[in-house]
Parts: structure tokens; sequence; C-alpha cells
């Protein structure tokens, strides 16, 4: 091990911050890509029994370095795993209340916490169809504390997604248990920027800490609604040397894949 | 329009499944679907598809059909760019976040040439669930709150007992399931290993069921691992012994999927757009007699590096 700081990239910072918020003993359920990375990553360092649910019927993945799997459906994300049973019965277990967290990424998100997956214009006639929600409605409905992973940037954090797909905190206030949504709670977004989380009276998205060496005012420019800023507002520290060690071996290039 | 889960619990008093050979081939089996249907596709993504069994529909040339599937992948694709499905009911459409938006699904809906129906993947899971169960909806907390919901058939009820708001999802009764399996005996017990994804559900949702399967064993494999079954056989009405049935797709254990067919279906649709997956059908699917014309130009040492990959994964 030397002495210099490895050069970490934003992407490393928001996987780092967004494994530190997963503790011991509990019950994830990841969607693919920085959701599952950030949770391989707690089960390597702080919560080794996390266990780890993917929507293709896992239940404990353990992960393969340099093996991550692109989809939560092929024999890739089933690695190590003590059970697999069918997709519904995954998502039954979430509707029963087994999952603690609920971990996701986000294409288009809303000062509300509300994602889009499926429609950007006017859903009877959009400029994009997108791929739709998998699991995400799900997730979001049914873990008990939810967290969103993903990159800072204006396009993605906008005022008002043009469709709910699924519901983070719909308009706000108590809206979303209006709705019937009686469970589960958006506990933080985590991006490359900063580490945010909702205001409890009005359910607005608030800026609570900043990855090193970014600015408020940073921030600000990279989301497209006014933030709510917390009372205090604190400084996310770097990776480690072994939590970047460990991320590093984890998401390493496939070389052995086909 | 698909029958309600009521009639096709009443049309099963009358649609006999004997305990007799049902061993047929790809060209037989796909003479139970007709033109129109709801095809429910076994496996989901790249997992498990009965891709031999959809290559021979392909070649049928139907028109007119729905296809459902919990994630909709190439194989859907293909079935909108040749006009033979006009709607797709599912969770997520495309191949994977690596190989990015489908061109396909965008041309087809965007211009409303074709329907995406869809579903949180719960949602849909619970739809072939209620037919699989013989009730015509299961209520869920999940989806309230989207707005899928005012786009789909789900309803908002209260609970009787509590008052609870729920959402009631409507059960799906597929015309026919296709599905691919691990193994089955030639009356139709199949099983499978690793993921079983949606397919007993579906399988017993829907009114006729398809079955193909890397190997037909003796009734004595099967039973000397009867908890392995995941479908009885009442439950088939079709067998069909394929190997490698699932290619370009996975088979848990046995093969892994061909990202490199993957990437080169992807830049014929950057080359050709739409077109590119109609140009695809043609190489692939249609100047070949039958499935194992198609494996043939693949190539064995191709297909052996999948199955020994994928046997060093689930070793």
């Amino acid at each position: 091990m030397t002495d210099i700081t490895p050069d970490v990239t934003p992407e490393e910072r928001m996987a780092v911050t967004a494994s530190r918020l997963l503790e011991d003993h509990r019950v994830v359920f990841a969607g693919v890509g920085m959701p599952l990375l950030a949770s391989g990553l707690a089960r390597r360092r702080q919560a080794p029994h996390l266990t780890i649910v993917l929507e293709g019927g896992i239940i404990g993945t353990q992960l393969r370095p340099g093996q991550l799997p692109i989809s939560t459906n092929e024999m890739r994300a089933a690695y190590g795993a003590p059970m697999l049973t069918d997709i519904t019965d995954i998502f039954l277990y979430a509707q029963r209340g087994f999952f603690d967290y609920g971990f996701l990424g986000a294409a288009q998100v809303d000062r509300y916490g509300n994602i889009n997956t499926s429609f950007i214009g006017d859903p009877d006639a959009p400029k994009v169809r997108l791929p739709g929600s998998g699991g995400a409605a799900d997730i979001i409905s049914l873990c008990h504390e939810i967290f969103i992973v993903t990159s800072h940037e204006r396009r993605r954090f906008v005022d008002r997604v043009d469709f709910v797909t699924s519901p983070g905190y719909l308009t706000g206030g108590d809206s979303r248990r209006a709705a019937g949504l009686t469970a589960g709670r958006l506990a933080a977004v985590v991006t490359d920027l900063a580490l945010l989380d909702f205001e409890p009276q009005t359910r607005h998205m608030r800026l609570i800490a900043l990855q090193p060496g970014v600015s408020v005012a940073a921030v600000q420019e990279a989301t497209g609604f006014p933030l709510l800023l917390a009372d205090t507002i604190g400084e996310l520290p770097e990776p480690t040397h072994e939590e970047l060690d460990l991320l590093r071996e984890l998401s390493a290039e496939n070389t052995a894949g086909p | 329009m698909t029958v309600t889960s009521a009639q096709a619990r009443a049309e099963l008093g009358d649609w006999h499944r004997p305990v007799a050979d049902k061993r047929v081939s790809a060209a037989e089996a796909i003479a139970l679907v007709r033109d129109g249907d709801h095809i429910a596709v076994g496996g989901t993504l790249y997992s498990r598809t009965p891709m031999a069994l959809l290559f021979e529909l392909l070649r049928a040339g139907r028109s007119g059909l729905t296809l459902s599937r919990p994630l909709a992948c190439h194989e859907t694709e293909l079935f909108l760019a040749t006009g033979a499905a006009e709607c797709v009911v599912a969770s997520w459409v495309g191949i994977g976040l690596r190989w990015g938006l489908s061109p396909v699904l965008r041309h087809y809906v965007e211009n409303g040439l074709a329907r995406y129906d869809e579903w949180s993947h719960l949602a849909l899971g619970l739809r072939y669930k209620a037919a699989a169960m013989g009730v015509p909806f299961l209520p869920t907390r999940t989806m309230l709150g989207s707005d899928l919901v005012a786009r789909n058939a789900a309803q908002r009820v209260s609970c009787p007992y509590s008052g609870e708001d729920l959402l009631a999802i409507p059960a799906l009764v597929p015309d026919v399931a296709i599905l691919h399996v691990h193994r089955a005996d030639i009356y139709g017990n199949v099983q499978v290993d690793g993921y079983r994804h949606m397919d007993v559900d579906m399988a017993r949702a829907a009114r006729r069921v398809i079955v193909s399967a890397e190997e037909i064993v003796s009734p004595a494999v099967i039973k000397a691992t009867p908890g392995a079954t995941m479908l009885p056989h009442f439950a088939v009405d079709a067998v069909v012994e394929v190997p490698f049935g699932a290619y370009p797709h996975e088979c848990y254990g046995l093969y892994e999927a061909d990202f490199a067919h993957f990437d080169d279906y992807v830049a014929l649709l950057r080359q050709h757009g739409a077109d590119g997956a109609r140009r695809y059908v043609e190489s692939n699917v249609l100047a070949h007699e039958d499935f194992a014309g198609f494996l043939d130009s693949v190539g064995g040492d191709r297909l052996r590096q999948l199955a020994r990959s994928a046997q060093e994964l689930t070793a």
C-alpha cells in the first residue's frame, strides 16, 4: 500500500457513499448496475451479513469479482445464492415486508423522488418510449427504506417527471400515503456530487452533504429545481484505500465471459 | 380478446390432455397458435427464452399476435419488426442497458404502429398468477400512485375487511404459453434448473402450453427428483426436443447468453433501424429450414464455449 492517494472517479465516490448507507444484517432489494455494486461493496466491508436480493428471484447473491451480472435474471446474478425462487415470489416477499432497503438507479428523478422510466414527452405521443418500470415501481412501493443512486446531471434531476413510473413522494406532503402507499420511506439520494434526503414536511429533496471539493452552487447548477438546504451541510469523506481496492476488484472488467 | 379466468376454467372441463406421448416437431407444435393469439413467452429477458419455438412461429408467418413477457428482449423486437405482433405486454422492453434503448420499440410505439401495455414487474406477475389460480383478479399494494395505473387496466379497490386502498390486478389468460425447459418426459412432466422466472404461473394461466426441452428424458429421471418438477403433464399440450433451444439467450447451467450475437444484432439496428431486425430474421430465421440450421450457422465451437462458461459459473 502506497501513501499516494489513488485517483478517485466521481462514479467511485458515488458507489462508496451509497455502500456506506447499508447496515449489517439487513436485506437489500437491489437493481443492477450501481445499486448492486454498492451493495456488493457493503457486503465486503461493513455489512458481511447483508442479504442481497435481485428481482430475477435471487436471495443472497454473493457476486463474483469481475463477473457482475448485466441483468438480474442471468446465471451470473445467482452466484453463491442459497435460494432461487420465481420472479413474482420475490416481489411478494417485498410486499410482505421482508426487505429493509430498496436500492434503485434513476434515469429521471424529480424534486419529490418520483422516477420516470417510461416516456419522454406526452405519453400519448411520446418523444421517446423508454424501456419501462421493470421492478422499480414495485421496489420503491414495497421496501421499507429506499435509496436512489444516480449521476447528478440537470437532465436527470428535473422539476417534474414527464411520467411517474415509480412513485416517490408524488406531489409532496402526505400525497404518497394518500395514494395508498402506506409503507416505504425515501431515505436518501446519492450522487457523484452530493447526498440528499427529503425534508420531512414538504417531502422536497434536500441537500445534506457534499462530495469532496464540490460546492453547493455546483450541486444546484446540476439540479433542475431549487434545492432545499439542510441547516448544516456536511462533507462526505473520501473513499478509503480499502474501499477503493474492494470496489475496483468487484467491478473489474469482465474478461472471462462470452 | 383473451378469455376470462372463469371461461378458461370451464374450458379445461372439455379439453383433455391424455397421458400420452406429446412429442411433436416445432412446426407441429406451433400449429396450436392462431392469428391474433396472445402468446405468453417463458423465461425473461435473455434467460431461458423459447427461441427455437419463437423462430418457428416467425417462420409460420402468423399475424396480429400479442406477446407478453415479464422483461421482453430481442425476440419480441423480431415480432414487432416483422409485423407478426402488434402489442407487447411487459414491464420492460430492451436487451439491457449496455445495448441502449430499443430502436425497434421506439419506432413502432412512437409512431403508433404497435402498442406497449406496460405493467410493473409484480403487477404482470400477478396477472398470470390470478389466472393460474382461476380467479379474476388479485389485490396488491404495488403500483398505487404510479401513472401506469391510468394507462393500464388495473382498478383501485377498497379492502372489504379493513377498508385499505389496494389495486385489483386483472387476470391474464394467454391463448398459448410457450416455454423452454431443461428436461421433460414424453408426457410433459417438466423440470428446470435455476430460475423459474414466471413460467409456472404463465403455463397454468394459459389455454394451451407448448414446451421445448433441452432433453427428453425417461419418466424415471423425472421421478428421481419429483421436487424439481415445475409443471405436471396435465398442464402441457406439446413437447419438442431442442438442444440449445434458447440460444442466443442463456439456459441456466447449460450455456451462457451470446453477448457478441447481441452486439451484432444491435449493430444491424444502428445501421438500418427497425429494418435491421427484419434483416436479422431473414438471415437467422428464414434462411434456415429449422433451428438446427441456425445453430449450424453459429457453429459448434461457439456453442461449446458458451456451455463451458455456464458450467464454470454454476459449478
